[in-house]
Parts: structure tokens; sequence; C-alpha cells
């Protein structure tokens, strides 16, 4: 082989090496770092995982929020208007969430089916709802139809 | 009477976009004169008429006619004259109006500033563009008219979103704008090219310009927002990994890329081939972008109201111009041959190795976007990729390219030895090591992250600052610098800016305070030296909203270090809250101080304070880069009258000038 041949496929096993280890990391890190949605009907039906980091979407009930004395603890309860699940978060809510306003939760579950939501997530826009909380809700609304 | 001129307007810019694409191409391809001759006044015309239309809807805002749709949804009486101007660009129909707006510029800048470019060439590049300007216009006219009226009109208007009333949101998305749309130019040029089946290094450096100015607006456009979204969002973070943001990100990603490999196209004839997939990819991913911020099938803060036929229209737009253009790839590629060859150890190494870095990177962070779609898509429920994901690929093949910046940059043409760049990179990598060990002694606690990073920014800018070095010879510096090229002094400035950005990142993410506080007025919290009072809530009245400022007084080592002033706005049309963080900016540190809400009766708050350590080394980098690569776009040369020049074979080998 010539060398200027040896060094063009040293040059190419290298780039081929570089791309699959880039590729290996990128797919580990996609199956560690994924946050599946769940709406309050399938939290409730007990098809969310325990103990694992999910998405949970709905409304804020009306008259649901209520915050602890001495802290900035706060609860409130989350809604697809069929079944709704009860929400804990500590620190400071975003500027648009409210009652009645469709929010997303980052969080996990506890044992007595509390949400325990490390992040709350809502829109700047006050007729913006997030998609999954749409399709969420139509599917309650369908389920309660049949 | 005003908003139907703008509409007929745009419908005429629409004809001529047509003309513009049809006439100039086929003149091109048959040598016709007369034909070629048209594209020049046609861009020229294009961009007098979407002027013209985007002047209107201008004026719809400026004159409070509510009786137009999009200026009854985005504007209000009592909205201050600088967001009623901004506000044009606020939703929907008006940016995408500014895209084409933004387009029809540029458009006009090719034909005005390439006078030394074969007119032929030029024909098939406004052809291109025009062809881009018809599918904009299409989509504008067809599911999004800005002009739309409805009567009865309403009395007033429902304001623009108060995010948006910001100073640093006016220029963000223009900026922005014009980064995304400037890559159509690089675009253009690189179709054309394979159009005339003619790739050489004169296309590479007439495009070099052109890109670089699209790579400096993209550049400043995401600092600015990054900045925005840091003392806007009330939450102190400067990149969250947000669907939106990666949409800008990516392209410019490709983008630097693209500069990189133009470098070894138009020096050394090779990656030829490759520099017009780049190209492709680079504006491809700016449509991509639009699609996903337009189409709202990503949750995010940037994301409209959904329309699905705006989706499906850009979605098809992007099939044609992807789809079109590697299909001609394919057509004219395997006729492009990259002359010469180049050895392992050479700066054309190091340039496909940066630009192999950088598109991995740019994948990564595509699959990452697109991901949650694709299993959506697919129907196997809704998911979200969080920051981690991001982070924990990101990091790894990035940190190698800033590592081999200043290597790369020394490096000569076509063959070299690493052998002889020890003895110029040795101190300026000892100095690195040693001030990064040391750098971290002034923090709370010692972090080997924080070193590490530390001596990688410090590595990158003094091994740029050595290279310079190297450019003179003893006796006569002075002289040897300044007959040195503005365009290395632009390069080493913008790799100086990439160093400075990876301390700022470094020592922010390491060492900042975040903490949220139930505090009474009165109460007092220490962190970092800085003890933070609460001295309590006043209420003020600005033009559109009502106001309750706080009072944050901090003080270190005895002595007043700064007042805050947070405020929580409602904003009274929209009944919308929005929180204004009020922060002390420091070359080594941010104090940022945003206000929660009322907890109880006795004026306590919920309150935010964060310490942001060397925030600002990441924006001062982000523009450091944009002023090199402006630095290097106004380089002598590509002023020059370069049709000659470029048909020169370039062998310069010894002395590498960028």
């Amino acid at each position: 082989m010539k060398p200027r041949r040896r060094q063009r496929l040293l040059l190419v096993g290298l780039l081929v090496a570089g791309v699959t280890v880039a590729v290996g990391l990128a797919l580990l890190a996609l199956q560690e770092n994924i946050n599946l949605f769940f709406s309050p009907s399938q939290v409730v039906a007990g098809e969310a995982p325990a103990n694992t980091p999910f998405r949970l979407g709905g409304m804020v009930v009306e008259g649901s929020v209520r915050r602890s004395d001495g802290s900035l603890e706060i609860q409130f309860e989350l809604t697809d208007t069929a079944k709704s699940v009860a929400v804990a978060y500590t620190g400071i809510l975003p500027d648009l969430f409210r009652e009645g306003q469709g929010i997303v939760a980052q969080g996990s579950l506890r044992t007595d089916g509390l949400f325990n939501a490390t992040q709350v997530l809502a829109k700047h826009d006050e007729t913006y709802m997030p998609p999954e909380v749409t399709e969420a809700l139509e599917k309650a609304k369908a389920m309660g139809v049949q | 009477m005003i908003p139907e001129i703008g509409l007929f307007a745009l419908i005429l810019a629409l004809l001529i976009a047509v003309l513009q694409s049809a006439i100039p191409i086929a003149g091109a391809t048959r040598n016709n004169p007369s034909w070629i001759g048209v594209a020049r006044p046609a861009a020229f015309a294009q961009l007098l008429f979407v002027a013209i239309s985007y002047g209107c809807l201008t004026a719809a805002f400026l004159s409070h006619d509510f009786s137009v749709v999009y200026v009854a949804q985005n504007s209000n009486s009592r909205l201050p004259l600088i967001y009623l101007i901004s506000g044009v660009w606020g939703a929907h129909e008006g940016s995408l109006l500014l895209w084409a707006l933004t387009l029809a510029l540029w458009t006009a800048a090719v034909a005005w500033f390439s006078k030394s470019v074969p007119d032929r060439m030029v024909a098939r590049v406004l052809g291109v563009m025009g062809i881009v300007s018809v599918g904009f216009l299409l989509f504008i006219l067809f599911t999004s008219n800005p002009f739309e009226r409805q009567f009865p009109a309403p009395l007033d208007g429902r304001d623009l979103n108060p995010l948006l009333q910001d100073p640093g949101l006016a220029i963000h998305p223009p900026m922005l704008y014009m980064g995304y749309v400037g890559f159509s130019v690089a675009f253009a040029f690189a179709i054309a090219a394979l159009l005339g089946g003619r790739l050489d290094s004169a296309w590479a450096r007439w495009s070099r310009p052109w890109t670089l100015a699209a790579w400096i607006f993209l550049t400043a456009g995401i600092a600015l927002g990054s900045w925005w979204a840091y003392y806007e969002l009330g939450w102190g973070g400067w990149w969250f990994w947000d669907p939106v943001e990666n949409a800008s990100f990516m392209p410019w990603m490709v983008g630097t890329a693209l500069i990189h490999s133009l470098a070894a196209t138009e020096k050394r004839g090779v990656f030829k081939a490759w520099t017009v997939l780049l190209a492709v990819f680079a504006f491809s991913l700016s449509l991509l972008g639009t699609f996903l911020v337009r189409s709202g099938v990503l949750t995010s803060v940037h994301a409209f109201a959904t329309d699905p036929a705006r989706g499906l229209f850009i979605l098809i737009f992007l099939a044609v111009v992807v789809g079109g253009s590697l299909a001609l790839y394919a057509w004219r590629a395997p006729a492009v041959k990259s002359s010469g060859g180049f050895n392992l150890v050479s700066r054309e190494a190091g340039l496909l190795l940066n630009n192999v870095l950088l598109v991995v990177a740019a994948a990564t962070v595509l699959l990452g976007t697109l991901y949650p779609l694709m299993i959506d898509a697919l129907g196997l429920g809704k998911i979200s990729v969080g920051p981690p994901y991001f982070n924990s690929v990101f990091i790894p093949l990035t940190a190698p390219l800033a590592a081999l910046v200043g290597v790369g940059s020394m490096l000569r043409w076509k063959k070299d030895r690493l052998g002889r760049l020890v003895q110029p990179l040795g101190l300026p990598f000892a100095l690195a090591v040693l001030l990064g060990l040391l750098w971290p002694v002034f923090f709370d606690s010692y972090q080997w992250v924080a070193v590490f990073g530390g001596i990688l920014g410090l590595w990158t800018i003094f091994a740029v600052l050595s290279g310079i070095w190297q450019r003179t010879r003893v006796g006569q510096r002075r002289r040897d610098l300044a007959q040195t090229p503005r365009a290395v002094f632009g390069m080493s400035l913008a790799h100086i800016g990439l160093g400075v950005f990876v301390i700022g990142i470094t020592f922010t993410s390491t060492y900042s305070v975040e903490k949220d506080l139930r505090m009474a007025p009165g109460d007092t919290y220490t962190t970092g030296g800085f003890t933070f009072r609460f001295d309590g809530i006043d209420q003020h009245r600005g033009p559109n909203y009502l106001s309750e400022t706080g009072t944050i007084t901090v003080i270190k080592s005895g002595r007043l270090a700064a007042t805050l002033n947070p405020e929580k706005r409602t904003y009274l049309v929209q009944q919308m809250p929005m929180t204004e963080a009020a922060i002390d900016a420091g070359l080594t540190r941010d104090l940022y101080v945003a206000l929660g809400e009322p907890l109880d009766d006795g004026g306590s708050w919920a309150v935010r304070l964060y310490l942001k350590p060397y925030v600002r080394w990441i924006w001062l980098g982000a523009l450091i880069m944009a002023f090199g690569g402006l630095l290097s776009a106004s380089d002598r040369r590509y002023r020059k009258f370069t049709r000659e020049a470029a048909n020169r074979a370039v062998s310069d080998a010894s002395h590498a000038t960028f």
C-alpha cells in the first residue's frame, strides 16, 4: 500500500471510529434521559411508573391550590376532566400558573399517589395550551362519551 | 386602504419572484444575455414591493387600525411606540413577512455587491433565491395573510404579548432572521454552482463573505436571545435546550462548519462536494427551524397556537428544497473532483476534523429535537428529551473541538509536522494549566470541572495569541503584524471568543448559587459573601401595566454592593402577570433577583436570589466571535476585483492565510 493511501485509510478509520463513539454516546444518553408523558387518567389507572421521572399534564383544578405556611410548598390538583391527580411542588411557580390553566409538571409519583413535581411549566401565552395537554383532554372527553 | 395596498404589493412581489426565478435561470442555461439581465432589476423590484407591503403593515400598527385582525391581536392603543414597530414581527404572520423582507434584502444585496461575479452565475444565484421567495410568499398569501380585515373593528387591540415588550426581544428576531435567511445566499451559490457544473475555488471565494455575514448575524441573534431569556423569563438560565433554541443552534453549527470547509475549498480546492452539501444543510436546517417554530408541533416557550395547514405547507416546502437540492447534488456531484491531496497532519485534516465534530454535534442535537416528534408520529407515546441528554452528548463532542482550535489554526496547509508545534505551543499550554489550576482558588470550593474548563478556555486563548506571535519575526514584529491580513485577526478573535465562552459556561454552571426563599421585610440571606436584605414592596403604574416593585439591598463586607428593584407586573389588557428580574451585572459575577408571589398579608414574598459568576463571559464570548467574523468579512481581498484572482490556482501552501 502506498503511504498516502495508508494515511487516508487511517484518517477514514479515525473518522468512522469517532462517529461510532458519538452515535453510541447519543443513543445511550437518549435512553437514559427520555421523559414520558402521562395524563391524570393514565396515572390513576396505574399506567405511570413509580419512582421514575415523567411528565404529567392537565388543567389546574379551580380552588385546589393551597400554600403551606412558612415555606414555599404548594399543593394543587391536575385534571384531564375525567380524573385528577394531586401535585406537590416547592419553589416559585411560573407567571402564568393559575387555576384553570393547562400546565405540564415534571416529577415522579410517590407511593401514596401524590405527584412530586420538580419543575412546573406554563406557557407564556394565555391562549396557548401544551399539545400534550390538549390531546389528553380530548381523550378524556372521548372516554366520557362512551 | 393601506392594508389593501400592502396585500396588493405582496401579490406583485410574488409575481416578480416568479419572473426572477424562471427567466434568469433559463437564460443562464441558454446563455441568453437579455434573459440573464432580468435577474438584477427583478431582485430590486421585489425588494421594493416587499418593503412597501411591510411598510403598510407597520403603518397599520402605528395608526392603530384594529380592523386588521393581526393588528387587533398584537397591539393596543396604549402600547409604546417602539413596541408598535417591533410588534409587527411579534406573532406568526408578521414575522413571516419579516422573513420575506429579509430574503428580499439579501437578494438585493447580492444583486448590488456581485459586480465582480460573472453574470450567468449571478443570474442563477438570484434565480434560486427567487424560488425560495416564491415559496415563502405563497405561504404568507395562502395560510398567513397579515392584512386580513374584520368588521366591525374592535375598539381596542388585545395588546402585544407582554413577554415581547422588551428591547432585547425587539432586536432579537430581526438579527436571527438575518442569520437564518442569510444562509439562503450560501445555498443559492451552491445550487447555482451545481447548475452551472462549475465548482471551483472561485465559487468558494464568492460564497465566503456572504456565509460569514449570515453567520455573524446568527451568532449575534442567538446570543441576544440567550441574554433575553436570562433576564426576561426570570429563571436565570441562559440556555434551556428548548426545541426552538436548538432550531437556531443547528444551522449555527452547520454554518460554522461551512465557514471552515469553504476556507479549505477556496485555498486548496478540497472538500468541494462536502462544502456544497453543508451549504444545502445549513439552509435546510434554517427552514426546519422555521417549521419547528411555526407549526406548533413542539411544546416550547416560543411556540405559537397551532394551525396544521401551515405546518403541512412548510413541511412540503422543506421536502421540495431538501429533496430537490439533494437530487441535483446526486446528479452533479460525481463530476466534482477535489484537486489537491493532503497529509494526515495538515490544516486540511484539522478542518476536516472540525467539520466532523461540528456536524456530528449538530446531528445529535437534531436527534434529540426530532426524536419526540418521531415517537409521537409513530404513535408510541408522548415523550420529551431533557437538557441532561444534550449536556451528556454535546459536551464530550465539543470539548475536543475547543482543545484543538489552537493547534488546528496553526497547522500549515497540505503537510506539517506536529513536532514543529511543540515549541510555539509549549508555553501557552504551561501557562493555561498554571492559571487554570489557580483560578478556582478564588471561589468557595475547589472544583475539578472548573479547573478543566478554565484550562480549556485559557489554552484556546493563549494558543491563538501564540499563533499570531508566530507570524512575526524578530526585529520586524511590528511590520509583520501590520502586514498580517485582517482575516487572520478575525479568525484569531473568533477563536478567542470561543475560549472566553468556554470559561463563562464552566464557571457559571459550576459556581452558580440559586435560592428560592420566603422573605418578609427585613429578612436577610447570605451567600458567597453577599448579604441580600428584602426591604418590602411598593406599587407603581407603567404605561400599560401595574407594577409591584420590590427593594432588595445587597451588602458585601459591610458596604453597599447594589440596590435591586425586581418587579411583578400585571399587564392590564391581557391581565397577564410578568416577572421582571433585577440584575446587577459585573464582569466576574451577576447578582440576580426575581419576585415570585405574595405569600400572606404580612408582606412576605417568594423571592428568587441568584449569584451567577462569570455569566457575562458567555455573551461576551459570543460577541467577540461575531466581531471576529466581522473583521474577517471586511478583509481587503473580498473587496478586490476577484474574477481573475479566483481563476488562479492557489498554491501558497507554506504561508497559511485564512
